[in-house]
């Protein structure tokens, strides 16, 4: 039993509200319907524009698999060096602890350092399904303004290790 | 809103037809992955959208507009800033929070500096991020970044 309600904690949790909510409309209780007013607006936002987002996002990657950059990285350097780790950190999906592992491997590939902290930068920031979402929510204007802002601090931010890391025998572990 | 839906249903059209074209199998291998993962987030996005409602509810715009708003200056930049830092949540979850605050007064300096140091700054995961880069160097990254989500809030409040 213990096992199940862990299992399917987050239906329980949206059944939980689903049952208030049509309690809070039987015997007209405001907050409830206010509450439910707020989220029909969220989920009506979040329905028209999510299942088009996700079919660029599996288009994406059919179509540019992150692969096949992988393999380029490394062997680069210069302007086409951090192109390719923005490009590939671009593809990549998931929270920031997710990039340590690839930041790993492209340093045992022989990434620079200034890289491998473009490429965490670029990871945290500029990946495409997010970038979706984040149209999507908060409009092109804000996202393009958020990126075009952000990539050169990013790169920045990489030169700056490098150059602090230089002679100080900087690795990075794998777990 | 709807624009950018339209935008969306649009871009999602012409791509899907440009694919079919080229290969009718990649497609279809595109719109599976698409699907598994719309599926992945479904049911968390939901409860999301649930908690954020409650919470705009108990939270009057007002005391958004006062911390957070436009008006709110360092104050408003500093808890941004530090929230950001310190919460790990989820970055498709983030941004309906963020869309919220924005329509309930919230301004863009504060709310781009909030997802940006949510995205870059993790105290929460410093752990499992030392053994990886080593102490000295992930609290380096993780000062220079959080630096860096500040002169994005400034800059983006400055551009929009």
């Amino acid at each position: 039993m213990k096992k199940f309600l862990a299992k399917h904690k987050q239906y329980i949790w949206l059944l939980s509200y689903l049952i208030a909510t049509v309690v809070s409309f039987f015997f007209g209780f405001n907050p409830g319907k206010k509450v439910f007013g707020n989220f029909t607006q969220f989920f009506i936002e979040m329905i028209t524009f999510i299942p088009f987002l996700f079919i660029i996002i599996g288009l994406f990657d059919v179509w540019f698999p992150k692969e096949k950059i992988e393999k380029h990285i490394g062997q680069e350097s210069g302007i086409k060096g951090i192109f390719l780790v923005v490009i590939l950190a671009m593809l990549q999906a998931g929270p920031l602890y997710g990039a340590f592992p690839v930041a790993y491997i492209l340093y045992k590939k022989g990434a620079s350092i200034k890289n491998i902290f473009i490429y965490l930068g670029a990871f945290s920031s500029l990946k495409i399904p997010m970038l979706g979402i984040e149209i999507g929510y908060l409009g092109i204007d804000f996202t393009l303004a958020r990126t075009l802002v952000s990539l050169p601090l990013f790169i920045a931010i990489g030169y700056l290790m490098e150059w602090y890391l230089k002679d100080k025998n900087f690795k990075v572990n794998n777990l | 809103m709807i624009n950018n839906a339209f935008i969306f249903i649009v871009v999602a059209i012409i791509l899907s037809l440009i694919s079919f074209f080229l290969d009718k199998n990649k497609t279809i291998l595109g719109f599976k992955k698409g699907l598994k993962m719309f599926k992945g987030i479904a049911i968390p996005f939901l409860n999301i959208l649930i908690l954020v409602s409650l919470a705009l509810y108990f939270i009057p715009q007002s005391s958004i507009i006062k911390y957070l708003g436009a008006g709110s200056g360092m104050l408003g930049l500093a808890i941004a800033a530090i929230v950001g830092s310190i919460t790990l949540i989820p970055g498709f979850i983030s941004y309906p929070i963020a869309a919220a605050l924005v329509k309930q007064g919230a301004s863009y300096t504060t709310v781009a500096t909030f997802m940006t140091t949510l995205m870059m700054v993790g105290v929460v995961t410093f752990p499992l991020e030392a053994r990886y880069l080593g102490k000295r160097v992930a609290a380096l990254r993780n000062i220079l970044n959080f630096i860096a989500a500040i002169i994005i809030g400034l800059l983006i409040g400055l551009i929009l």
